[in-house]
């Protein structure tokens, strides 16, 4: 059974292709063959941070076109085994992601190549490539900062996905969604200049998956071209792979959400 | 944070200044959701017929949809001016 996710959050910029490229990362280092798809088409960005872009010969749009087949479009991942990349194409405008194409892909996937997981990189907004991004999803993964404009958008997003799936449309109820918080500070919510974890999960009012620390590896892994997941030392790789752990049905204690304590002395005196 | 900053009065932290406007944002971004696309429109229309026999302002008319088990409920009030309701 093939379980496609859609790494969500209508904001741009908060983390979602840093998301899906770890979750796509972390689940085939587990054994899972996955596929991760990058849905920005006009502005692809996955292939840069999964360090494919000078293998891209075909793209999503590609394959929904019939230019190719589904096993000549992705890319096998050079580090990680069962780890497959379908990049967004940079030429077309949105308007080639049809919902018959959309799903054709997803068949192809899933028949043809019988993945296990499809991660959905959906692009910011909630115009067409993230409404496709979204609409045959089983299972979300919303992706917010501590911050004001990123936290609306994903309220706006959670019921997006309540009511635009296939699953909402056929009367399924809405499918799971679950929160993702980056860039998280926990000096900064201590002093009171950012939302806490607690606060931005009482106004979703969803499940937590994961917290991951504002992090200097996140830019390093980008600049490599290797998803910070594989950074196995750094906060952020573990976070991530506490996320998976925790995607994939473990009850794993929340990591990086305090700071180091000051001692009485530092408390007293310090600044 | 040192001995004498807790002296001083405490200023609202702005991460809690944050959380109260979000709340409040949300809380009506809600309350809007879900609801049939035609209500802005609706809105509007029966401003205008409103209009033709009394001079309301734009946000005197106020329509809320709310659902409660099984039904909805359109609520629709205008605010007339108070030399027109006389």
């Amino acid at each position: 059974m093939t379980k496609i996710v859609v790494v969500t959050s209508g904001k741009g910029g908060v983390g979602k292709t840093t998301t899906s490229a770890a979750l796509a990362t972390g689940l085939a280092l587990r054994g899972f063959k996955t596929t991760v798809i990058d849905f920005d088409v006009g502005l692809r960005n996955l292939d840069l941070i999964m360090g494919c872009e000078r293998r891209v010969v075909y793209d999503l749009v590609n394959v929904i076109n019939g230019d190719a087949n589904i096993k000549q479009a992705v890319i096998k991942d050079k580090k990680v085994d069962n780890l497959f990349i379908l990049p967004a194409s940079q030429t077309r405008d949105k308007d080639a992601l049809s919902q018959e194409g959309v799903e054709g892909v997803f068949r192809a996937l899933r028949e043809d190549m019988e993945m296990d997981y499809i991660i959905c990189d959906s692009p910011a907004g909630i115009e067409k490539g993230a409404l496709m991004a979204a609409y045959f999803a089983d299972e979300a993964v919303v992706v917010t900062n501590p911050e004001v404009s990123s936290v609306r958008d994903s309220d706006r997003m959670i019921g997006i996905l309540a009511s635009k799936t296939r699953h909402a449309e056929e009367g399924k109820g809405d499918i799971p969604a679950r929160l993702l918080l980056t860039r998280y500070s926990p000096e900064r919510v201590e002093k009171g200049e950012m939302l806490s974890v607690e606060d931005v999960q009482e106004i979703l009012a969803i499940e937590l998956l994961g917290v991951i620390p504002e992090s200097q590896a996140v830019l390093n892994a980008s600049n490599a071209g290797s998803p910070v997941i594989l950074d196995t030392d750094s906060d952020a790789g573990q976070a991530y792979s506490d996320a998976v752990a925790r995607f994939l049905g473990d009850q794993l204690p929340h990591r990086f959400t305090t700071s180091n304590k000051k001692g009485l002395f530092g408390r007293l005196f310090g600044g | 944070m040192s001995i004498f900053s807790y002296l001083l009065p405490k200023k609202q932290s702005s991460a809690s200044v944050a959380k109260e406007r979000l709340q409040i944002i949300v809380a009506r971004e809600r309350s809007t959701r879900g609801g049939p696309d035609y209500l802005p429109q609706l809105q509007e229309e029966l401003l205008q017929v409103v209009r033709k026999y009394v001079p309301v302002d734009q946000d005197a008319v106020n329509i809320q949809l709310d659902r409660e088990s099984g039904c909805e409920i359109l609520e629709l009030n205008i605010t007339l001016p108070e030399e027109a309701a006389q």
